[in-house]
């Protein structure tokens, strides 16, 4: 007996270190506690609900656990080359896992009051990490094609997950369909770059990109299918039509959702794709960048102004704030990245204070996201109307907030690679967009408010958006650990 | 021309005109019985490419599972076609110059240089003791273990999904419990009555 024992031991150990199992355990660890999640909650009473949150919440947290003990500063591939275990992504998963610990705790009281609380929202959103996981880990167009596929499928039954609500269904409805058809092209063009490189592994696409004579038509031909699916997926002008009405549309608990943690896989899965894979046609991809960074910055803070509703007002500053993100990752530089990344963190903690923010004025029976219901919020909470003040700043990018310093640092990179204009396009553009961020700072302070009820909101919530809030002050103030640890992440 | 290559182009000429049908023919299920016909004709061009397991499993799951269940949809939606088919005159026009230029535009990036003969060299070909499903058996299990595991947890999302979704506790149903029926007593049902007998006065 003691031999078989001993045998499966060595047997099982040597396939656990051959595949690098054990780099995957923040990912097995999530899968396995979604599973469980998703058994239990079937046995569970209506009352009992809040055992599937606490969970839900456990799992992030020890996932965060497992990242931190794994992450050991240097890369390592597993899974016969499909995964990756880098410094990049120890860092994004870090932060997915914490911003997603927000999204749940924010959403819990919201959800309840509309009786949706419900185990779903749950599970679907641990399956949503994984997807995110997956995509920020991936070493093949596979494994990121398919991890964006099980972010984007989870993302489409959340924003649906209100069946009652009209609004809801249609935004899934358009969603569905324009995701489906940015995923089609997404696969067109990576079929393209398998065809001519004949791997699907990153780092084998980008020897064999290396390795050519010269550069081939066909290949910038695929690229520009990678692109125009990225855009798609991030969001970026001309592809943005989706973004306002799924962000208006949604439970506002599911657009937390989707407009935070999602951005920082979305920046690793650009960087995925561009940077590490196609690095060797920088020089096009750069161009095309430039082209939907400008138009993104142009529309997205532009038509911003227009809108009286809240949630419609930042989906269009996301859309802004996309544009930031392509300038940093199109000046291909180690620092161009590292800004980039920087901002994609930073603006998912501000994205989820900020419709944090809406599902702290909303209660039973009210959804507090248009203009109107921030006016006066002063005089009703001098608090929140605070940390409401230091989101609104950040966005604009007005010192001390972290906002400032992401925009400075994505500038930087930018003027580091002599592309001046595209600096001043981004410089001006921010003023512009700085108006209606004030706005909401002008009606909360100077505003008689409509609404004298007072706020509803329990102490976790209270103490989780105060945290979150400060959040942005303090990393306004002391930049340097997190830009340091970016900087790290990108291998410098 | 050898005879492989004559089966080819039978069986391309055979696709191309079931899949010119499917979206030309105005009777839904006719356009579903051609869809059959056009993964069946597939199936015999990868039969000869050597991929008779992929062959087989796209006769076994497109034809046998998911085109019936299709034709039970289509059959119980009862669609009308007739608003389908408006505007399809109108926009020709504007539709199939757009689509021939697109499809002009990709010949010439795309090309037949890049793809050629030369550039990418047939396969040679395999012994019969060559097995087709135990190589791909082998690499699913190995290389591709983690993007299998991967689309199988996306399968899993999608039950969840479309469970959740239409999933719908009716209140006004009629649903008899089995259990509390087998466990019914007479006394539960019946009541007898005594009754005293009237005079006829």
């Amino acid at each position: 007996m003691a031999f078989v024992s001993q045998a499966v031991d060595r047997v099982f150990k040597m396939n656990v270190e051959m595949m690098g199992l054990q780099l995957l355990l923040p990912e097995i660890f999530v899968l396995t506690m979604a599973c469980i999640v998703l058994v239990l909650d079937l046995f569970l009473h209506d009352r009992n609900r809040v055992v599937t949150y606490g969970l839900s919440q456990l799992t992030l947290f020890g996932a965060l656990a497992l990242v931190i003990a794994l992450a050991d500063g240097d890369s390592h591939t597993a899974m016969f080359g499909t995964y990756v275990a880098d410094p990049m992504a120890s860092l994004a998963k870090a932060f997915v896992m914490l911003v997603v610990f927000a999204v749940f705790l924010y959403s819990k009281d919201y959800l309840r009051q509309r009786d949706l609380f419900k185990g779903e929202y749950y599970v679907l959103g641990l399956f949503g990490v994984l997807g995110m996981m997956v995509m920020i880990s991936a070493h093949s167009y596979l494994t990121l094609y398919l991890g964006l596929e099980l972010l984007s499928l989870s993302l489409y039954a959340m924003v649906a997950f209100h069946r009652d609500s009209g609004v809801a269904s249609e935004a899934a409805m358009k969603y569905f369909v324009l995701g489906a058809l940015a995923s089609g092209m997404l696969l067109y063009g990576m079929s393209l770059i398998y065809g001519i490189t004949g791997s699907l592994n990153i780092a084998e696409v980008a020897a064999s990109i290396g390795a050519m004579a010269e550069l081939e038509l066909a290949l910038i031909f695929a690229l520009s299918f990678v692109v125009l699916g990225l855009a798609f997926k991030l969001g970026a002008v001309p592809f943005h039509m989706w973004i306002p009405d799924v962000y208006h549309g949604a439970p506002t608990c599911v657009t937390l959702f989707i407009g935070s943690a999602p951005k920082i896989a979305a920046f690793a899965m650009a960087m995925r794709l561009l940077a590490e894979s196609l690095g060797g046609v920088q020089a096009d991809w750069g161009g095309m960048l430039a082209i939907l960074a400008v138009l993104s910055l142009a529309v997205g803070n532009v038509i911003a102004i227009a809108q009286a509703n809240l949630k419609r007002m930042l989906a269009y500053s996301t859309i802004s704030h996309v544009g930031f993100l392509l300038l940093g990752i199109l000046s291909g530089t180690v620092e161009g990245y590292a800004s980039a990344l920087f901002y994609a963190i930073t603006y998912a903690i501000m994205a989820a204070a900020a419709f944090g923010m809406i599902i702290l004025l909303s209660r039973t029976g009210f959804e507090a996201d248009t203009l109107e219901d921030f006016k006066g919020l002063n005089a009703r909470s001098p608090w929140h109307a605070f940390l409401m003040l230091l989101v609104m700043f950040s966005m604009a990018g007005v010192p001390p907030t972290v906002g400032f310093y992401a925009k400075l640092a994505v500038i930087q990179a930018v003027v580091g690679v002599d592309l001046l204009w595209l600096a001043l396009v981004a410089v001006f553009f921010s003023i512009i967009g700085a108006f209606y961020y004030l706005r909401v700072v002008k009606l909360m302070y100077f505003d008689e408010p409509l609404d004298s009820q007072p706020l509803e909101y329990g102490t976790d919530m209270h103490v989780a958006i105060s945290v979150n809030g400060l959040a942005i002050l303090l990393l306004g103030l002391f930049p340097g650990a997190l830009m340091s640890a970016c900087m790290a992440a990108m291998g410098l | 021309m050898t005879f492989e290559k004559f089966i080819f182009y039978v069986f391309a000429a055979i696709l191309v005109f079931a899949a010119v049908r499917v979206i030309t023919v105005r009777n839904p299920v006719h356009a579903a019985l051609h869809l059959v016909l056009a993964f069946f004709t597939t199936a015999g061009l990868w039969l000869l490419l050597e991929a008779e397991f992929l062959a087989i499993t796209l006769v076994l799951v497109y034809v046998g599972a998911v085109m019936v269940l299709f034709l039970f949809v289509i059959m119980m939606l009862d669609v009308n076609v007739a608003p389908l088919k408006e505007g399809f005159a109108r926009y020709l026009p504007v539709a199939l110059p757009v689509a021939i230029l697109m499809l002009v535009e990709m010949v010439l990036v795309v090309g037949s240089h890049y793809f050629s003969d030369e550039r990418m060299p047939a396969p040679e070909r395999h012994g019969a003791d060559y097995s087709n499903t135990r190589e791909l058996g082998s690499v699913l299990y190995t290389d591709y273990v983690y993007p299998f595991e991967i689309a199988a947890v996306i399968l899993l999302v999608a039950i969840v999904a479309a469970i959740s979704l239409t999933l719908r506790r009716r209140p006004d149903t009629k649903y008899l419990n089995p259990a509390d029926q087998v466990k019914v007593r007479r006394e539960d049902r019946v009541r007898v009555i005594k009754m005293d007998s009237e005079s006829r006065e």
